[in-house]
């Protein structure tokens, strides 16, 4: 049976998971809910999970996907580790702004400088 | 004179039928109407940013009904009404739950609710849409969002 391809990119760089979405509506119900399970298990797999997830190739997202980033932002404090934001275009920003999440997530214009903002291991 | 211009886009758009749909209740079925609204704004010049709005606003308030209203019962029905003009796009979708006060939701902005995974889908409504009105039981939503860019029609200035 031939298997879903991926929502997300994911590479290792050192300690830390970079993740990058490969589709471009990630406010779909289904891809939502799919995503979230990929996020999860990446967390679950780390002690003290370090995560970048990139919005490169994001334009669109809905409540729901915020949902999805804050239960990940929950875990990955309650296992003692970092979870940073990065690339996130103004339109998409606005809606952080709006919710206030800018306030709770850690948000850097590009991969290098959330890189550079992480403790080091 | 603004006022004037909301005078006329109002007289307007009560010229024109709205359309009507009716659906079970149906996440994917839901998406196909919302992307049938988009299409129809876009055919009436609205620009990216508003599309961008009003796909926000529509994906919200669609799922609020087959999800939190219909309890994605496909028993239940969703009813969405539309009318789009270039100046202005209004969108009614109800739902057949058992309703809800909008005053009652908590604030998701407060500092103790930014930890919680939902309950902002009314938040990004109103702030992206000119207009949100819920009905008194609180299963059907009108957004109305007005197109600013819209060039005035020559015909307009008359009267």
């Amino acid at each position: 049976m031939a298997q879903e391809p991926s929502r997300l990119k994911v590479t290792k760089v050192g300690e830390t998971v970079q993740v990058e979405f490969t589709s471009r509506k990630i406010l779909d119900e289904a891809n939502i809910a799919e995503i979230g399970e990929q996020l999860n298990a990446i967390v679950e797999k780390e002690d003290r999970p370090r995560m970048i997830i990139s919005f490169a190739a994001v334009d669109h997202l809905s409540s729901a996907a915020l949902g999805t980033l804050i239960t990940i932002n929950n875990k990955v404090k309650q296992k003692s580790g970092q979870l940073r934001l990065s690339d996130i275009n103004p339109q998409i920003y606005e809606v952080f702004n709006i919710t206030k999440l800018n306030k709770l997530f850690r948000i850097y214009s590009t991969m290098k400088e959330a890189h550079e903002s992480l403790p080091s291991v | 004179m603004k006022r004037s211009r909301n005078k006329l886009k109002l007289a307007q758009a009560h010229d024109l039928p709205w359309v009507s749909i009716e659906f079970p209740s149906s996440l994917e079925r839901a998406g196909q109407v919302g992307e049938e609204i988009l299409a129809a704004c876009r055919r009436h010049h609205f620009n990216d940013q508003d599309i961008f709005a009003i796909k926000l606003a529509l994906e919200e308030a669609l799922v609020n009904a087959v999800k939190h209203g219909n309890k994605l019962d496909s028993a239940k029905r969703v009813r969405v009404q539309y009318r789009i003009t270039d100046q202005r796009a209004d969108v009614a979708i109800e739902d057949q739950g058992a309703g809800f006060n909008p005053v009652e939701l908590p604030d998701p902005t407060a500092d103790e609710n930014l930890c919680r995974c939902c309950g902002r889908g009314i938040l990004l409504m109103r702030a992206y849409m000119s207009n949100v009105v819920f009905n008194p039981k609180g299963n059907k939503v009108t957004l109305t969002k007005f197109n600013e860019n819209c060039p005035t029609v020559p015909n307009a200035a008359i009267g």
